[in-house]
């Protein structure tokens, strides 16, 4: 049933929408919203939208209240009202919690760092079936009965065979008036991509640095699960060996073996030859390291990987370094030195939770 | 109305229990206005609920959100609202679908309380609007009313814009309580456009008139004369402040004074006229539902309900009266006093010998066996509002029997602490809390402030300061209204301060 209240309510999500926007960047810095993940929706603490009038300092006035207790001992409850519904006190007290679709999100993301939309490649070869009501039949299940069309037919025939009687208009349709709505299936090309999550658990990474990849690659897969219908993800833990793992493990292991990156860009390779033909994905491989390799060589083995298999098969190829206390931070500048002017490699230097987000805005900034 | 909008009547069941019931209310004493009740589903309750009861009201985004928030806390299960009733003639009260009998009886028995309060408490006189000629009751047609405040403010939507009304409709409300409680609702003059100009200077001296000359020292002697010229510099003086006494109605003074486009007008109108209508309810909140409690519980108890029914309205009776984290509850402390008054004066606890007498096992166990009980509440729910209920029958026995204390913040501890136990400090904290409805009193002081159409307020600073976040947020609101530099008058920490914004920024100052 539409209530009156729609229209004042969707004027509430509109100002809430606001809300949200203006205060993106501390829930990103959070990271709070992660833990608010729904199947379809996140819900948002948005601090609640008071009217402010003249009225008294809360903590100066005070009020009654009835109980035990002796002077001097605390209110069990933590701001006491007196029940006549007092205005607020501290701001933050009064939170409302609001359900976001993880689409509107995105979309809010995509405003505040004025993202632009990805160029989907042009691959075809992937058909999906889409059903769509299109006509009308004389057969069918009765849950898709079409009764205006039902009762034209029965109303017509009665009318053609006279036995409609004005006074008394009573129309009964015979199995032969019966219309059903009918369906065709077409056939749609679709895009599917896949992000490949790659990061080092050497001892180097602390919790910090992991929970800063956490953050970011929630926001990323926001963003690019709005871009495509189909989207899958894979994740890759590296120290000297790299392992495929699940969601879970990936932002809960902790080795503290040495760290050889060519390692986890080899599996990278071998996955997306074995399960993601470029011909058909939209490839998007992410890696996040403090930046520091065992070798020169394998670094050189890297630069080789990339440039020969990964770069070709991707999109774009997002390097995140996280600064730690103990990494050199060295990789990030070979890559830069090796692939100047590459467009399809992106690093960004992620220094602590507030860079978080200029590092969405250089990874999905550029559109591919 | 309400039953035409939504096909909301009652079971043939219910409409029974209602006749029944409202026949035992009649058999006490009660006098009520036509009652409707309307079934709804807790959807359609969150929605009215949200509307403050009312089915329509002006478009405005505060009314989504409290549906939201009453939305959410039904589905979460923290919370149910089981009556809602308004004050109009007939009187609208709603039930929730799916309530179990017992429920649904408790709430009309409740219901009948509150339109036996709303038609005789004089508070409320300030919602009628007229008297019907037929029955001679107060014609309150609020339903309507509101409707018609929705379709005004709709029309202005389409007209100037929906954000820009609402953004307006923001500012208004903010200023939403600051009308005069006081003072009978009447509605804002027509504005004289070029009263400023037309106003022609009466510097001419009342003297009476006189035929012939000679007579003059006669009629007008000089005595006369004289007192007539000071009259006039006091007129004099006296006009050059405006408003000549200070205001407390400050909306009705800026309907009225501001430079308002004509849909502005319209919105602060319709804002001031609502702010009038919730009034009452605010003043009398804690005797309008002490006294429905004291109707349900005695309707419920002595009639209504039959043996298997009375252990389901005792539990959900106690869950209504309950105090928790040592809240006080309107409904508890306004049943258990117009009680406390029903015994005290039937046992003749009143009067200079009672005030007199200071034993206290004496008074414990005072009866002069007056009988005067139920005389006495139906006169209190007549004549009191929440201040004078609490002023006059609160007793120190009341309040050491109800547990009553008053609380405060130590900033020492950083936490809410009970603070006294005596009589004297929780009537006079209960009392603030009640005092203009728990509003500070602000008033217009000078609307030509600073001899350049300034406007000057003033806040009656009675022991505690404003919260000044947000008072500067309502300076805001003053000068968008009033289109030049506001200046409030106020005390800061014990220092006369006065805040000021004149468009751009706030300044904040000492006052000598």
């Amino acid at each position: 049933m539409s209530l009156k209240i729609d229209q004042d309510h969707s004027r509430f999500r509109h100002i809430v929408r606001g809300k949200i926007r203006q205060n993106l960047r501390k829930y990103i810095s959070k990271g709070e919203l992660i833990g608010r993940q729904g199947q379809e929706t996140v819900s948002i603490p948005i601090p609640q939208i008071d009217i402010p009038r003249f009225r008294f300092a809360d903590k100066q006035q005070g009020g009654v209240g009835q109980g035990e207790g002796k002077p001097g001992d605390a209110l069990s409850s933590p701001s006491p009202g007196d029940g006549k519904g007092k205005a607020g006190g501290d701001p933050g007290e009064h939170v409302l919690e609001v359900d976001v679709t993880l689409e509107e999100l995105a979309d809010i993301l995509g405003e505040e760092l004025e993202l632009p939309n990805i160029e989907v490649r042009g691959k075809s070869s992937i058909i999906d079936q889409k059903d769509r009501y299109v006509g009308i039949r004389r057969v069918g299940p009765d849950s898709l009965r079409h009764f205006r069309r039902t009762f034209r037919s029965a109303l017509r025939r009665q009318i053609a065979l006279g036995t409609y009687d004005r006074d008394r208009p009573v129309i009964i349709p015979t199995r032969e008036d019966m219309r059903y709505r009918s369906w065709k299936t077409e056939e749609e090309p679709v895009t599917n991509a896949v992000i490949l999550y790659m990061m080092d658990v050497s001892g180097s990474m602390g919790d910090e640095q992991k929970e800063i990849v956490r953050i970011e690659s929630f926001w990323i897969d926001t963003w690019l699960k709005r871009q495509y219908k189909g989207i899958e993800t894979r994740f890759i833990i590296h120290d000297a060996v790299a392992r495929e793992v699940d969601r879970d493990t990936f932002f809960r292991t902790r080795e503290s073996g040495g760290t050889m990156i060519s390692s986890a860009y080899k599996l990278a390779a071998q996955i997306i030859e074995h399960d993601y033909p470029s011909t058909e994905w939209n490839i998007y491989p992410f890696h996040f390291s403090d930046g520091d390799n065992w070798s020169v060589d394998d670094t050189l083995l890297c630069v080789e990987l990339l440039r020969d298999q990964l770069l070709p098969a991707s999109n774009v190829f997002s390097y995140g370094q996280v600064e730690s206390p103990y990494g050199s931070g060295q990789f990030i500048k070979d890559l830069k030195e090796h692939f100047k002017g590459h467009d399809g490699l992106i690093t960004s230097e992620i220094r602590d939770r507030d860079s978080i987000v200029g590092s969405i805005r250089d990874f999905l900034g550029k559109g591919r | 109305m309400a039953s035409f909008a939504l096909k909301t009547a009652l079971p043939s069941y219910l409409r029974d229990e209602q006749l029944r019931i409202e026949g035992f209310a009649r058999d006490f004493g009660l006098d009520f206005f036509p009652t409707i009740f309307e079934m709804l589903n807790y959807d359609q309750m969150n929605e009215i609920a949200a509307f403050l009861g009312f089915p329509t009201r002006y478009p405005h985004w505060r009314f989504g959100m409290e549906y939201e928030r009453l939305s959410k806390s039904h589905e979460y299960g923290l919370s149910k609202i089981y009556e809602m009733v308004i004050n109009n003639n007939p009187s609208i009260a709603y039930l929730l679908e799916g309530n179990s009998l017992v429920d649904q009886k408790l709430v009309m028995a409740h219901v009948l309380g509150h339109v036996d309060f709303f038609k005789n408490n004089f508070a409320f006189r300030v919602t009628d609007q007229g008297t019907d000629r037929r029955t001679g009751g107060p014609v309150r047609k609020w339903i309507d009313t509101m409707a018609n405040h929705g379709a005004i403010v709709r029309r202005w939507s389409k007209r100037v814009g929906v954000e820009k009304v609402e953004a307006f409709i923001d500012v208004c409300l903010t200023l939403e309580n600051l009308i005069d409680p006081n003072k009978p609702f009447d509605p804002p003059k027509p504005r004289k456009e070029e009263d400023d100009d037309d106003a022609v200077e009466s510097t001419e001296l009342h003297l009476l008139r006189v035929e012939k000359d000679y007579m003059e020292s006669f009629i007008n002697p000089a005595e006369f004369v004289e007192a007539q010229k000071s009259k006039l510099e006091e007129e004099k003086e006296k006009t050059k402040f405006f408003p000549e006494q200070p205001d407390r109605d400050v909306l009705g003074f800026l309907v009225e004074h501001a430079p308002l486009e004509r849909w502005e007008r319209d919105v602060l109108s319709i804002i001031r006229r609502e702010a009038h209508y919730f009034l009452p309810q605010m003043q009398t909140k804690i005797m309008n539902e002490g006294w429905a409690s004291y109707w349900h519980s005695r309707m419920m108890t002595e009639r209504i309900c039959d043996t298997s029914e009375i252990v389901d309205y005792a539990e959900r009776n106690a869950g209504v009266l309950q105090t928790s984290g040592g809240q006080l509850n309107p409904y508890k402390l306004g049943v258990e006093l117009f009680r406390n008054i029903e015994e005290r004066w039937n046992r003749g606890q009143f009067g200079k010998e009672w005030t007199d007498c200071d034993d206290y096992a004496e008074r414990r166990h005072w009866d002069r066996r007056t009988g005067l009980g139920q005389e006495k509440i139906f006169e209190v729910r007549k004549l009191y509002t929440d201040v004078t209920f609490i002023d006059e029958f609160l007793t120190p026995e009341f309040a050491l029997d109800q547990k009553l204390f008053s609380f405060g913040f130590n900033p020492r501890n950083d936490r809410w602490e009970i603070e006294s136990r005596k009589f004297e400090d929780i009537k006079k904290k209960l009392l603030f809390s009640l005092t203009n409805a728990g509003n500070p009193v602000i008033e217009v002081l000078d609307a030509n402030y600073g001899k350049r159409g300034d406007l000057l307020l003033r806040h009656d600073h009675i022991g505690i300061d404003l919260r000044i976040d947000w008072a500067r947020d309502v300076m805001q609101s003053l000068e968008r209204i009033w289109q030049r530099p506001v200046e409030l008058h106020t005390v800061l920490e014990g220092k006369n301060t006065m805040l000021r914004f004149d468009g751009n920024e706030h300044i904040q100052r000492a006052l000598k």
